[in-house]
């Protein structure tokens, strides 16, 4: 396993800077997953680093060595697409079995019987090894290209939004599945995907990308906690944090334009009286969407507490994330 | 399946579709019977009229086509009687077997060069149509233009020409005279289809490829090549229908050693005048192999393209 080092990293398609001056450094065994909206980047980031397109400009090296002219056999990676591509002329164990016959692994015959069957056991897809590939559902396939990725022990595994087709049960599996060969093996993993909870279990470090940019990179806890921007704040946290108005409970706190209240930091009892608009009683938790001067809050709330739509609740922000004006923290 | 579909075509539309391809089979395919039959009749039933439909079978025409026969006198016929059942049949006409045609020599000059010329306009077409699908050429455009231009005008244009040239060359009446003519006309049609499936190959699959260990050629060979059979193979027949069934170049350009079935053919001459049934036998033979090259290629024609493994 090895760490990875983008250095000014750039890449343009035309006149869309995909990737922007990106400085980034994945630690050797580090779980880094990748957020950000749409056309922000990541998989353009992904492919640069295995080598399906090539660098406008910068560096990028693996494990300490300078890959920028290396071809993507030589780079050792393994990569999960977000077109999951299996090869629709092979079946589920021959695809399985593609990346260990290269000429570069040339894998034993009874080694790569072995790791197939250990694989697809991980998946749950051992019922299926002898199906054709077009022949499954849309997330066996996903689960095939993520087995494509794991028979190999390669420097990096780069994964593009891997779970994204599966349901909630096996998406949990394989989650903690994920996670578990990570630590056993101490792989190095380059993860994208929209998902909260994928971010914030599996992640030892989360890249926040916005228009091709790096805006922020740390562990999760930072990320959530102490988020440098309105943006990065508002792509970590379900329920979305409350950005509001600095002056809304009174005084503005010094030079700040706005601020940031999690759902967890909307104290409930005293304060300023703001109407309640709608209650989600999600179970385990409810949540409170509030209306306060046209703006809506959302904060969490005693699932044992009765609370009525229409009913007024006092509420006062604690520990709030305050931004300037062009949505920077300042505190 | 009895429960109602959007999609499926109902009874009455398949019973419509079906008919309609019956009848365009019969249409097409009365002229072929025809020839068949005639291979079978004698040269009077050959051209008798009103045409016979209903005649006694014999096997006059096909001896014809396979052999040379001579006039002999009475006395000679009398000497030798008739030992097998193809030199009884000539016998008819007072003639006897002098050897073989050149039918076998031109069939087999009909087979190298049609198939060469096929899998050497595939081989080059597959390289081109995937280097033009995949990589960034400069004049890309300009360039698969220039070669869908030499398809503009017919062939037969450039016939003096090329007959100069390949006198000059050397390569008239030689087999690789021929298969290199035909490929040149065929790879234009080559690249153009097959850019076309290469195109419709998601490049997922190859990049996959490349990251799990294998070099683009390795990509090409394991990857696209399985996934273009079936353009190969709906290529590879139309390239074979075209060199198998030219004329007017077979006749310029060659007249021995690598003259082909389709000049030879017409120039079976009987008893007095064009020996129809021979004709007639020659034309089915001939219609053959590229009847089985595409009975062989069916499965690839109708499997269709199939694409189900990218999540677009
Ligand atoms: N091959 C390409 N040609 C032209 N533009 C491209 C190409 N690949 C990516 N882009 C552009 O680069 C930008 C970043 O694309 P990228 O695929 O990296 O986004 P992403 O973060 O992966 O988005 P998503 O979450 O939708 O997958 C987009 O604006 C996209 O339109
Ligand atoms: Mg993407």
């Amino acid at each position: 396993m090895a760490d990875v080092k983008l250095t000014n990293v750039s890449k343009s398609f035309g006149d869309t800077a995909a990737v922007h001056a990106m400085d980034m450094t994945i630690p050797d065994g580090a779980f880094v997953v990748l957020l950000g909206p749409t056309g922000a980047g990541k998989t353009t980031t992904l492919r640069l680093i295995a080598g399906l397109e090539t660098l406008d400009q910068g560096e990028i090296s693996i494990g300490g060595r300078v890959v920028n002219t290396e071809t993507p056999a030589q780079r050792d990676i393994a990569m999960v697409f977000q077109q999951y591509s299996l090869y629709p002329h092979l079946t589920v164990r021959q695809n399985l079995e593609f990346p260990l016959k290269s000429p570069i692994l040339n894998t034993p015959k009874d080694e790569i019987a072995r790791k197939v069957e250990e694989v697809a056991e991980v998946l749950q897809i051992t019922r299926k090894l002898d199906n054709k590939a077009t022949e499954l559902s849309g997330g066996e396939m996903q689960r095939v290209s993520i087995g494509r990725a794991l028979v190999r022990e390669p420097q990096v595994y780069l994964m593009d939004e891997p779970l994204s087709s599966l349901d909630a049960k096996l998406r949990t599996d394989l989650r903690v599945e994920l996670k578990r060969i990570q630590m056993t093996l101490g792989a190095t993993i380059l993860y994208v995907t929209h998902d909260q909870i994928e971010a914030m279990t599996m992640a030892t470090h989360v890249g926040v990308l916005n228009d091709g940019k790096l805006v922020q990179f740390g562990t999760p806890r930072e990320i959530y906690e102490n988020p440098n921007s309105v943006y990065v704040a508002s792509r970590l946290g379900q329920p979305r944090i409350n950005i509001l108005p600095a002056d809304i409970f009174g005084t503005a706190p010094k030079n700040a334009h706005h601020i940031g209240l999690r759902p967890e930091h909307v104290q409930q009892g005293e304060g300023r009286a703001a109407r309640i608009d709608r209650v989600e009683r999600l179970g385990d938790h409810t949540r409170l969407h509030l209306h306060l001067d046209g703006h809506d809050i959302i904060t969490l709330a005693d699932p044992h507490a009765g609370y009525t739509a229409g009913n007024e609740l006092q509420i006062a922000p604690r520990d709030p994330l305050c931004f300037d004006a062009r949505g920077d923290r300042i505190y | 399946m009895s429960s109602f579909s959007a999609t499926a075509p109902s009874a009455r539309s398949k019973w419509f579709a079906g008919t309609l391809v019956i009848l365009y089979a019969l249409i097409t395919m009365i002229p072929l019977a025809w020839i068949m039959l005639t291979g079978f009749k004698s040269p009077a039933d050959a051209i008798s009229y009103p045409p016979k439909v209903f005649f006694e079978p014999t096997l006059e025409g096909y001896v014809n086509l396979f052999t040379t026969r001579t006039r002999q006198t009475d006395d000679f016929l009398a000497a030798n009687p008739p030992q097998t059942w193809y030199e009884e049949i000539v016998r008819q006409y007072d003639m006897v077997i002098a050897g073989p045609s050149k039918f076998g020599e031109r069939f087999l000059n009909s087979v190298i060069i049609g198939f060469g010329s096929t899998f050497l306009s595939i081989f080059l077409g597959t390289l081109a149509a995937y280097a033009f699908s995949r990589f960034k050429i400069p004049l890309a455009d300009d360039l698969l233009f220039f070669i869908l231009s030499t398809r503009m005008m017919p062939p037969i244009a450039v016939a003096i020409p090329i007959f100069l040239m390949y006198r000059q060359l050397g390569l008239s009446d030689t087999h690789l005279g021929m298969i290199l003519l035909y490929t040149a006309v065929n790879i234009s049609l080559a690249v153009w289809l097959l850019k076309g499936f290469i195109d419709e190959i998601p490049r997922e699959y190859e990049e996959a490829a490349l990251i799990d260990g294998y070099t683009r050629f390795q990509a090409f060979y394991k990857v696209v090549l399985p996934q273009a059979a079936t353009g190969i193979a709906s290529t590879a027949i139309f390239c074979l229908i075209f060199a198998w069934n030219e004329y007017a170049f077979a006749v310029l350009l060659t007249s021995g050693t690598a003259q082909t079935a389709p000049p030879f053919i017409p120039t079976i001459i009987g008893v007095g005048g064009l020996d129809w049934p021979a004709v007639a036998a020659g034309a089915t033979i001939f219609l053959l192999p590229v009847m089985i090259f595409t009975v062989a290629l069916r499965k690839h024609l109708l499997r269709g393209i199939t694409f189900g493994a990218v999540r677009k």
